[in-house]
């Protein structure tokens, strides 16, 4: 049984298909990669899953549970967190307020306990949570840092790290390499290789082809808002209508 | 602990001072401090629909809409003034969260109009249906708070005095539950809403619900800060919750600060009583209107951050370092 299915993904704006009968699946516990060239549809495909869009045709399950047209905040309920492109943050709070925030799923405020006191035990659970996660990400000695202050690596960190604070079963990373220098990105790997190993199912929307190739179980490839091949990396890396995608024909370079 | 000392004999002393204030002011003074004190329970509601990133033009209305559900459920229907007051606040609950339905489909800007135009929906019917409403003259001899004596003080809610003691309980235990919503992980979340709802909603969070929430919220407290004000006067009318009204809440909130709890606080105490010493001694009250435009152009320019920016900076010179933040460290 596929774990994230995605069938005939059809999102219109207007008289446009972004993306056009977009069909994969991801398998549970892997790290799946979503490529394209640019206006490929990649991000609007990745937004549809997270439900920022709700799509024109098609529908998107978890676990066979459909969860296409349902809002942001409710697939996130259901286990699959996104992270933005760029360094969306809450960079007016440090960098635990940020984690605690990621933690509203698992320690749900409620309004009378907090006037009450009586969430004493909850607000403990979440800040125990979010020191975990932390120190998962090796941000612990950061954690009173004004998120806005941080260096654009760590930023990218505390994206993920927020998401992760929610224990979501899949997470979805918007080009989380982008603006990287090699060394950050190398950490970043880690990270991911890290998170996969304690579970999580994790589909990636990615420019940058080293950190993909190094880091995917499976590729989808998409062109022009449809499906175009799949496959491992290697088999990726030498797929000619892939190479065509990207660089253009031989005769058009000739 | 010298650190809980501190805080706890600062705490005593604000007391005192709260408690004693009444016997250095004359009568008329006595009143305006009433007045202040209702005041200060609209703006900190006020801060805490702020919180969420929302500005609305209605919170004076909704206030009226605690005065006149109090008034009228105790004129009306005959109920025990202080039970009265907590129906009026909790209808202005009501009342938000109906109108919460369709104003929350906008935000910003246009929240603010959508707020402005709800509100003066709310005036207009008050001005229009003379029954129960009164029409454009109001609501007049409203039940008055009634006598009690506790042994030590005997409570006679004509006299100023006592309806300042009353009123510093109210708004002293509303502060409270502010402060408490504020401190906790809802307020936590409140922040989250206004400097990200996109990532919020992402981390699971029903910003619209939130949204909602701490305008019920401040709704309520809003309509409580209505009740107390139409058992002290008597007598309301639609144009005692009128925009300019909501214009002062906005520069004493503007000229506070937002960023702290006490800075709306503030800018009400700074302002009421700059307009009643400074103003009325020069004669220049009934321009208060003028004044207070100057004064909102004056702070934007020169103090971005509010009266509570200096107070920020006053609490983070050496002084007081010396007196908190080492104490801090040596005693954890």
């Amino acid at each position: 049984m596929p774990f994230l299915q995605v069938s005939d993904l059809v999102m219109r704006f207007g008289g446009l298909a972004a993306v056009d009968g977009l069909s994969f699946s991801v398998e549970h516990g892997s790290i799946h990669g979503l490529i394209g060239p640019n206006g490929a549809g990649k991000t609007t495909t990745f937004n549809v899953i997270s439900g920022f869009y709700a799509p024109t045709e098609g529908e998107i399950t978890l676990q066979d549970e459909r969860i296409s047209g349902l809002r942001m905040f409710e697939v996130a309920r259901r286990g699959v967190i996104r992270t933005f492109q760029h360094s969306t943050l809450f960079s007016e709070m440090s960098v635990l307020e940020n984690v605690l925030v990621g933690t509203h799923l698992i320690f749900r405020p409620n309004i009378f306990a907090a006037i009450a006191g009586w969430d004493l035990a909850d607000r403990r659970g979440a800040l125990a949570r979010a020191n975990e996660v932390l120190d998962f990400f090796g941000m612990l000695h950061l954690k009173d840092a004004r998120a806005g202050d941080l260096a654009h690596g760590h930023q990218r960190s505390l994206g993920i790290a927020v998401a992760m604070a929610a224990r979501p079963e899949v997470l979805l990373l918007d080009e989380p390499f982008t603006g990287m220098n090699p060394e950050e990105t190398k950490t970043m790997m880690g990270l991911m290789l890290k998170i996969k190993e304690s579970g999580v199912t994790i589909l990636i929307v990615e420019h940058d082809m080293r950190a993909i190739m190094g880091l995917c179980d499976l590729i989808t490839v998409m062109n022009f808002g449809k499906f175009l091949a799949e496959g491992p990396p290697e088999e990726i890396r030498r797929d000619p209508t892939v190479i065509e995608a990207y660089l253009g024909s031989s005769r058009h370079a000739a | 602990m010298r650190r809980v000392a501190i805080l706890a004999s600062a705490v005593a002393i604000m007391v005192a001072a709260l408690l004693a204030l009444p016997f250095g002011l004359s009568f008329s003074q006595q009143e305006i401090l009433v007045f202040l004190i209702i005041n200060v329970l609209v703006v900190a509601s006020y801060r805490l629909l702020t919180l969420t990133g929302e500005w609305s033009l209605g919170h004076v209305v909704i206030m009226g809409v605690g005065a006149y559900a109090s008034a009228l459920y105790s004129k009306e229907f005959g109920v025990f003034v202080p039970v009265a007051m907590l129906l009026g606040a909790f209808t202005s609950a009501l009342i938000a969260m109906a109108l919460s339905y369709p104003l929350f489909r906008m935000k910003g800007f246009y929240f603010l109009i959508g707020s402005f135009a709800a509100g003066e929906v709310i005036r207009l019917l008050w001005k229009r249906f003379r029954d129960p409403f009164g029409g454009p003259k109001g609501i007049k001899k409203i039940e008055p708070m009634p006598d009690f004596d506790i042994g030590i003080w005997q409570f006679d809610f004509f006299e100023p005095t006592s309806y300042y003691y009353f009123s510093l309980v109210v708004v002293g235990v509303s502060l409270w539950v502010l402060w408490r919503i504020e401190k906790s992980p809802v307020g936590l979340t409140f922040h989250a809403v206004h400097w990200q709802d996109r990532l919020a909603e992402s981390a699971g969070v029903n910003a619209r619900a939130y949204k909602t929430l701490a305008f019920v919220i401040a709704s309520g407290f809003a309509g409580l800060a209505g009740a107390l004000l139409a058992h002290y006067i008597g007598t309301i009318n639609p144009n005692s919750f009128d925009i300019e009204q909501m214009v002062f809440v906005l520069t004493w909130v503007i000229v506070g600060g937002t960023s702290t709890i006490y800075g709306p606080i503030i800018g009400c105490i700074a302002l009421t009583t700059f307009n009643e010493i400074i103003l009325r001694e020069i004669g220049l009250e009934q321009g208060r209107p003028l004044v207070y435009g100057l004064v909102m152009i004056a702070s934007v320019l020169f103090l971005p951050k509010g009266l509570e920016g200096i107070v920020q900076k006053a609490f983070s010179t050496s002084l007081f370092k010396s007196m908190l933040g080492a104490q801090t460290r040596g005693s954890s």
